[in-house]
């Protein structure tokens, strides 16, 4: 299994482990519950550096961007980024991802760990040939570190990143952050705002040493895989796997508004085209469990006797308190009562708008 | 981690603690541990029959569902009502106000093939450096 440059650093810190995509990652520190309440009330530090990142550059680096991926690079200004899906032909998700533009002829796409090597081959294969555009995997020499929370613009100006406050949702700038560089960008995958720090991976500890830190007294900690996965499910967040994946097109998971079918040919988009055309089979809804008990990936879902979907993710609500589920359901039972089966007793669930959780304040960024 | 000496262990970490003739039980320390915070618990109803082995409720952390295992044969004598509503009693406190059930004896013989506190220790940390 491969580690992160802050593997020793997790164990110090008496993180428990589990396997995630091939990585040996901090799957708790202190608990699920309460790192989920940190990062939803005061700030929590991720280190997500097993996710993959991929360069592309040159002058024809924009038209591979727009060839292989949904969303419309082309509106990226420098210095902004945006979602954007990988489809195979079929419109089969290949990976979500992220793209940044960081110059005028630079890009890079974040990736899912489990799908990067995917996603190396896959672009590689586009790119070859071409004597305008260069891509490259910087994967292994990148470090990836998340800090999300209502205090993290805060806690970026105690480490010596003021300006960071500025920073518009989604976009990304060079700065120096606790003494070291870094693309930093206002993402993040927990519903919260905050920021995603790309450094170089023998930065990556004196990196996160320093943030919590400079986060202690705002009540920074370090947050594993578990808490991310609650977090980025009440935020009603995909994730590969999940809620997509080959089988599961952008527009059933309901990241559609990520897929712009007029920007002119991409991957995929002939047969996303026709899948919209001829109306969506599935679609994805959030459901709240109603009876006790908690729904998970691949319960049943019924509409009176009948099987009409499955549940993609699910989990007892950290924020809201109740069962809440992420579910793929065929279009003509979307408005019928809905119930889940768990462990073969039949659990009434009622569907709810997407997120399930939304942040009340919208102190910087969005 | 704690390991009462007056309680008897299971392969599958539950804890019985024996009353004349009924067993209260519940998961042990290093079982809460292992499963982290617990969200959901899942119990028989009062009068439930059950054959050792048999699962005979469900606890939920976080991340994952683990089925919990009657230790003896017997019938349900008493639930812990307070679980269902309070499932982070399991993590507080294992050995008390976390018990589970009360089961009422069907055949003492199965009391024969519980480990002592020491021998579950031993097996907990023969597990652990595997």
């Amino acid at each position: 299994m491969r580690r992160t440059p802050l593997y020793e650093s997790h164990k110090r810190a008496g993180a428990r482990f589990v396997e995630f995509g091939g990585w040996e990652m901090p799957v708790q520190y202190r608990g699920i519950l309460a790192e989920h309440a940190a990062v939803r009330t005061q700030a929590g530090l991720f280190d997500v550096s097993h996710m993959g990142e991929i360069e592309v550059s040159g002058t024809g680096a924009l038209a591979l961007c727009q060839e292989i991926a949904t969303n419309d690079a082309a509106r990226l200004a420098v210095g902004q980024a945006q979602y954007t899906l990988w489809c195979d032909e079929t419109g089969g998700t290949i990976d979500d991802t992220i793209l940044y533009r960081t110059g005028d002829d630079r890009y890079f796409f974040c990736v899912n760990a489990s799908n990067a090597p995917t996603c190396s081959a896959w672009i590689a294969e586009r790119a070859r040939g071409r004597r305008d555009v260069a891509v490259r995997d910087a994967s292994d020499e990148t470090a990836l570190l998340a800090l999300q929370g209502p205090n993290a613009a805060a806690i970026a100006e105690r480490a010596g990143a003021p300006e960071l406050r500025a920073l518009p949702r989604f976009a990304c700038t060079r700065a120096t952050v606790a003494g070291v560089a870094c693309t930093a960008a206002r993402t993040g995958y927990t519903g919260e705002d905050g920021f995603e720090l790309f450094a170089r991976a023998t930065d990556a500890v004196a990196l996160w040493d320093a943030l919590l830190e400079a986060g202690a007294p705002l009540g920074l900690e370090p947050i594993g895989l578990g808490a991310r996965d609650t977090l980025r499910l009440e935020a009603g967040l995909p994730l590969y796997g999940h809620e997509l994946s080959r089988e599961i097109s952008p527009l059933e998971a309901g990241v559609g508004w990520a897929v712009k079918l007029e920007k002119g040919d991409f991957v995929g988009a002939a047969a996303l085209a026709r899948a919209k055309r001829e109306g969506l089979a599935r679609r994805l809804v959030g459901l709240e469990i109603v009876d006790a008990g908690i729904a998970r990936a691949d319960h049943p879902v019924l509409a009176g006797d009948e099987r009409v979907g499955a549940v993609t993710s699910g989990t007892k609500s950290p924020t809201l308190g109740v069962a809440i589920a992420l579910a793929l359901v065929r279009r003509e039972a979307l408005d019928a009562a809905l119930a889940v089966e768990v462990r073969g007793r039949r659990l009434s669930a009622k569907r709810v708008a997407l997120p399930f959780y939304r942040r009340s304040s919208s102190d910087g960024g969005n | 981690m704690e390991f009462p000496e007056d309680l008897k262990y299971t392969r599958e970490h539950e804890w019985v603690s024996l009353d004349g003739n009924v067993a209260t039980v519940g998961i042990t320390d290093h079982a809460q541990q292992q499963l982290g915070d617990v969200v959901f618990v899942e119990l028989p109803a009062i009068g439930d029959r059950l054959e050792k082995s048999d699962a005979f409720g469900v606890v939920e952390s976080t991340k994952a569902v683990s089925d919990v295992y009657a230790p003896v044969s017997g019938e349900i004598a008493e639930v812990n009502d307070d679980l269902p509503d309070n499932p982070e009693l399991l993590n507080e406190d294992p050995y008390g106000d976390g018990w589970m059930v009360k089961i009422t004896l069907s055949d003492r013989g199965d009391l024969d093939d519980l480990m002592s506190a020491e021998e579950y220790r031993r097996f907990v940390e023969e597990a652990a450096e595997e």
